[in-house]
């Protein structure tokens, strides 16, 4: 069904009760051009987009769980362009460019506020990278604006621009950042999908690969029987690992948790997203008033969904520092998601030494971001055999190559990034 | 999640650093490229029990080797890395 002011005075009219499923449930066929493991946001926005851009339609997207199980649900919901280095740049500029169409394009609204993104710093130094980072943007099209003291005290009053240790002296804001509704953004690809005749197949987990006598991927072996498949793309991250190990394959990714927190509701207070830059700590105010915030991995391998609480303690430490009031503020709730921590900080989207088999992965803490174009790049891959231009350098041999993309200059540590 | 250190006991995890998974061994200085790359970048990435290296930077400062569940945060042993840190002086 098409959503509209008219849909809904229609289904207003009515009692609300006779809106139909927001995506058809479907059950296995025997066979795909396309099988997409993976039902989150990655996943959906890879089968939308072949069927819709690239004209493949028999297509099946498999979830172990139910859509919005995973971190589609899990994450702090923020969309912005930001990077600074060649590879990551103009990927997660087409990445905004597609979250600014999204809505029209899925009929679905997945609630995209451009409400900003303003990165804050503490010193001379660090004023100086984010002029650099800022300029990096400029020259590659995309918006950034370094802010001083003075227009943060009109904007963020409340912000502890005193603080003896580390004073916040300005920010880099990005205005056309922003977050968007985490949930809708996975129930309107799988909406938009699925009429388009994809086929969304829920509590269905890939136990295995099938191979022919050459050793190519001819389908996979599932909890709910084998399906055939002319391709198959994993879209997986958190179990990329696991998955690719079924293959016989070992990737350059260690599974870490991130942990996220958000407070009881108050009044509107925060306008945009922001970053305490000298720590980690980042938040944003959720529609609902909640403050949703985070702050960095917990450090260890883990595939278990929940952290610990010296992470906590360290975010609730950051916060308390850039704003001293939101120490009279709950905390409601706070959960764990698992992240492929990749050996560079940057995702992998390649063809894997695998015939048949096309990976998806190592996404790290910003896979939300990049849905949309993570599922375009990955699709145009799995429909024309070959890389993006915006994807070019997201290879799996890079690190063979010593083509690492590393943002933060970490080295081949995964908890570091 | 508390480690007990061998030598100091049962501390909190906030003194602990994590390297990661023990298995990977450092190749001779003569191995191919391939045996660099696969012990620099390439990880099992185990979903389950696991040695790892940990680092107690908060107390004795020793290398240990923990045996931990990843799917649990379970830890089954704490042992010292042969030949590191205070496993050395206590050797």
């Amino acid at each position: 069904m098409k959503y509209s002011i008219f849909s809904l005075a229609r289904a207003a009219l009515s009692g609300h009760k006779n809106w139909q499923r927001t995506w058809r449930d479907a059950s296995p066929k025997d066979h795909y051009d396309v099988v997409v493991i993976g039902g989150g946001g990655h996943g959906l926005a890879t089968a939308w987009f072949l069927a819709s851009e690239f004209g493949i339609k028999n297509v099946a997207v498999l979830e172990k769980g139910w859509i919005g199980s995973g971190n589609a649900g899990r994450n702090t919901t923020i969309i912005r362009s930001n990077y600074g280095l060649p590879g990551n740049t103009g990927f997660y500029e087409l990445s905004m460019k597609l979250w600014e169409r999204m809505e029209q394009d899925l009929n679905y609204n997945s609630m995209v506020s451009q409400r900003g993104v303003l990165n804050l710093y503490h010193s001379d130094a660090q004023r100086d990278a984010y002029a650099r980072r800022g300029n990096t943007m400029r020259i590659n099209g995309i918006d950034a604006e370094l802010l001083d003291q003075a227009a943060l005290k009109k904007m963020l009053p409340f912000l502890n621009f005193d603080h003896a240790r580390f004073p916040v002296q300005g920010g880099l804001l990005q205005r056309r950042g922003g977050t968007a509704r985490h949930d809708a953004v996975v129930w309107g690809y799988a909406h938009a999908a699925s009429e388009l005749g994809v086929d969304i197949i829920q509590n269905c987990e890939v136990t295995g690969f099938v191979r022919d006598g050459n050793g190519k991927v001819t389908g996979v072996e599932t909890s709910r029987g084998k399906i055939g498949a002319g391709k198959v793309g994993m879209a997986v991250a958190g179990s990329s690992s696991r998955v690719a190990a079924m293959a016989g394959l070992r990737l350059p990714i260690e599974s870490h948790v991130l942990q996220a927190f958000v407070s009881e509701a108050i009044k509107p207070l925060i306008p945009g997203v922001m970053t305490f830059g000298a720590g980690h700590f980042y938040v944003s105010q959720s529609d609902k008033g909640g403050l949703v915030f985070g702050g960095d991995i917990d450090g260890y391998n883990s595939y278990a969904q929940r952290g610990n609480l010296p992470v906590m303690e360290d975010v609730c430490e950051g916060g308390m520092a850039l704003i001293p009031m939101i120490g009279r503020v709950r905390l409601l709730r706070q959960w764990g998601g698992i992240m492929d921590m990749s050996m560079d900080g940057s995702p992998i989207i390649d063809k894997t030494p695998v015939d048949g088999l096309y990976l998806n992965a190592g996404w790290c803490y910003g896979g939300f971001k990049a849905t949309p174009a993570s599922g375009f790049v990955f699709a145009h891959l799995l429909a024309r055999d070959e890389s993006h231009k915006e994807a070019a350098l997201f290879r799996l041999d890079r690190f063979q190559r010593g083509a690492m993309i590393d943002e933060k200059g970490q080295g081949a540590q995964p908890n570091l990034h | 999640m508390r480690i007990v250190c061998p030598f100091c006991g049962e501390r909190e995890l906030s003194e602990f650093s994590y390297l990661g998974d023990a298995k990977p061994q450092r190749p001779v200085a003569n191995a191919g490229e391939d045996a660099v790359y696969d012990y620099v970048y390439l990880r099992d990435n185990v979903a389950g029990v696991m040695a790892e290296n940990w680092y107690h930077g908060g107390g004795c400062r020793a290398w240990l080797k923990v045996t931990r569940n990843t799917l649990t945060h379970e830890i089954s042993a704490v042992e010292p890395t042969a030949g590191a840190g205070a496993a050395k002086v206590g050797a």
